[in-house]
């Protein structure tokens, strides 16, 4: 195969800031003081808090250091299924960084920021018009939220109608975190297992659907990475009971200007623009989850909402049935620059463009892997393909072994053990990031892997062997978490 | 994870299409999951468990079994009032992995109806079941 890109470098340990700070040491200096000295309030005086001491070079070389022990999407490539991790352009920063948006407090007056109320009011219609959609909050902070937001909306409308009813629709191949969302708002979530094609049918879910059922939440698509097809017939039936039907639009990478989401029935769609609009997550910065309605469900969405009164644009509170306020201000503003930058950059034909490229990469990986791991639902996929330890199970070798060797030939691992109706998944989203030398790379070392797990079982137990930190004991950690620094290692000398 | 072969089921136990198993003993119950469930699931490290005196009818979620690899919910093999619950668990979830069918139990139960038992399946129709899934 072409030569591994994993390798070991001189990756430098680092101690924690207390062991490395000494009394005295400062990384600042301030000004003479100007100002006549005053007494301080009492409340405000007493012992500070235990930080050390260190210089300017101590502190760049730490947080230097440690961001030499990460991985990220800017280092190489990142598989990681369902979390949409693609490359994040550097010009969405630059746009972020100007400094009427990078300096503007949410505290300011409305004449005094109608740029940034401008742009959010835009990115409303853009997504509006991406998704097929009436109605745009950008509020929420993220998915979860996205997707509490939406049930949030679905249990308001019912409530209006007279009756919030109790229970959801939530399909086995539904995102993790939705029954979460339906629970806290009072709804009981009942399972709908997906067909024989690892998509749902219209026939089980004519079966539960009743009018104590309020809908169903839906991810499409799934998180088997295959579009479902019925979704028209679906939100019939339950539209037909009266219920209303939320989609998950955590995977909108795969269809964006694609799907029309209202012609197909959807009543609320949550969109992630840290995932499918490229801005930075994980680590990389906060998300921001907008839900995007019909009408219908226009007059319950959360306040204070942008609106545009001539060429001014404004804030306002006044939207009776609204269910409220979801976040602090406005939501993640300067990841919403970052999105509106992406989708200005891109234009309609490109995001098409990349959603037909994220499926294409995910249909080449899956055709080239099929031989190797054993693929349970061998039909065309859309942006992540879903694979097993199927074929290497008679060898012991299991999903967790063969991922963590993969960080050996330098690539992020995939999702894993996820979603929980395929045993020992591996989930595999590419993303329209790579080029065809990067996922032949992947492929090689996959295969490679795969080889190792016939020829040399045991060694894989051990992986990963060339990161700075091995085999993790995963375990331990979960049952018994450390989550403070041992005594003991205070003061001791770096080891 | 471990062949069929490998792994044990007692005869005396009767065990659910979710991998429950339950053990008469005098008119109560004493639910746990099987040999192949703690396998499946690998290293547990969090057993979530209701409170005496709750009452679930079967087929409902009474808890969580986390593992390293997932969260998944525990279904009663049939319905009662939970009359004891294995609190050693919260120190040591490992016992489930250990000895599913002794230290690792987790509810005892006084059951509804005593007849929904019927449903459940025998050891052989357990282990068929476990063929067909493999």
């Amino acid at each position: 195969m072409t030569e591994s890109i994993g390798t070991t470098g001189l990756v430098l340990n680092e101690p924690l800031l207390w062991e490395k700070g000494r009394m005295g040491r400062t990384g600042y200096s301030l000004p003479k003081t100007d100002v006549p000295s005053a007494a301080i309030d009492d409340a405000l005086v007493g012992e500070g808090p235990d930080f050390p001491d260190l210089s300017e070079v101590d502190v760049v070389r730490h947080y230097t250091r440690l961001s030499q022990w990460n991985f990220s999407v800017d280092a190489g490539m990142y598989p990681l299924g369902s979390c949409t991790m693609k490359y994040n352009p550097k010009t969405n920063e630059r746009q972020a960084g100007l400094p009427g948006f990078a300096g503007a407090h949410p505290l300011f007056p409305e004449t005094l920021c109608q740029g940034i109320l401008e742009l959010m009011y835009d990115l409303e219609r853009h997504l509006a018009e991406i998704t097929g959609m009436d109605a745009v909050s950008l509020q929420p902070a993220a998915g979860a939220q996205g997707e509490f937001s939406g049930m949030l909306l679905i249990h308001a409308y019912h409530k209006r109608n007279g009756n919030p009813r109790s229970k959801i629709l939530v399909p086995d191949t539904a995102h993790g975190t939705n029954p979460a969302s339906a629970t806290l708002c009072g709804y009981k979530s009942v399972a709908v297992k997906s067909g024989a094609k690892g998509i749902l049918t219209p026939e089980r879910v004519g079966e539960l659907m009743d009018e104590e059922t309020a809908g169903i939440m839906l991810t499409n698509p799934n998180t088997l990475g295959l579009f479902e097809n019925h979704v028209k017939a679906i939100a019939a039936i339950v539209h037909d009971k009266g219920g209303l039907v939320y989609c998950d639009g955590a995977n909108m990478n795969a269809l964006m200007g694609i799907v029309d989401m209202a012609a197909i029935g959807i009543d609320v769609l949550h969109l992630n623009l840290h995932k499918t609009f490229s801005t930075p997550h994980g680590g990389g910065g906060p998300g921001s989850g907008p839900i995007c309605v019909r009408r219908h469900l226009e007059p319950f969405l959360p306040v204070p909402r942008i609106v545009k009164t001539g060429e001014t644009f404004g804030l306002s509170e006044d939207f009776p049935e609204s269910v409220g306020k979801l976040h602090a201000f406005f939501g993640n503003v300067g990841v919403m620059i970052k999105a509106y930058s992406y989708i200005l950059s891109m234009g309609p034909d490109h995001l098409k463009k990349a959603s037909q490229l994220a499926v294409l990469n995910a249909n080449y990986v899956k055709e080239r892997l099929k031989g190797v791991f054993h693929l349970p639902f061998d039909a065309p996929c859309m942006h992540e393909c879903v694979f097993t330890d199927k074929h290497q199970a008679a060898r012991k070798v299991t999903t967790l072994d063969m991922v963590k060797r993969l960080m050996d030939y330098g690539f992020h691992p995939p999702t894993v053990y996820f979603p929980l109706v395929v045993s020992g998944a591996i989930m595999i989203e590419p993303t329209e990031t790579e080029s065809k030398e990067n996922l032949d790379r992947f492929v090689e070392a996959m295969t490679a892997i795969a080889s190792e797990a016939g020829e040399n079982p045991e060694g894989l137990k051990s992986a990963p062997t060339r990161c700075k930190v091995k085999r993790l004991d995963e375990v331990t950690a979960a049952r018994r978490p450390c989550l403070v620094e041992p005594p003991a290692l205070k003061g001791e000398a770096p080891r | 994870m471990k062949p069929i072969e490998d792994l044990t089921f007692p005869e005396d136990l009767l065990y659910a299409q979710d991998h429950e198993w339950i053990r008469m003993e005098n008119g109560s119950a004493v639910i746990g999951i099987s040999d192949y469930a703690q396998d499946q699931l690998g290293d547990i490290v969090y057993v979530e468990l209701p409170s005496v005196g709750q009452t679930f009818a079967k087929g409902e979620a009474f808890g969580t079994v986390e593992s390293v690899k997932a969260v998944s919910e525990l279904y009663m093999p049939i319905g009662g009032e939970v009359s004891a619950v294995n609190e050693s668990l919260g120190d040591s979830p490992e016992k489930v992995n250990q000895d599913p069918y002794q230290d690792g139990w987790m509810i005892q139960i006084t059951p509804q109806d005593p007849s929904e038992k019927d449903a459940l399946m025998a050891k052989d129709a357990y282990l068929e079941m476990l063929k067909g899934l493999s």
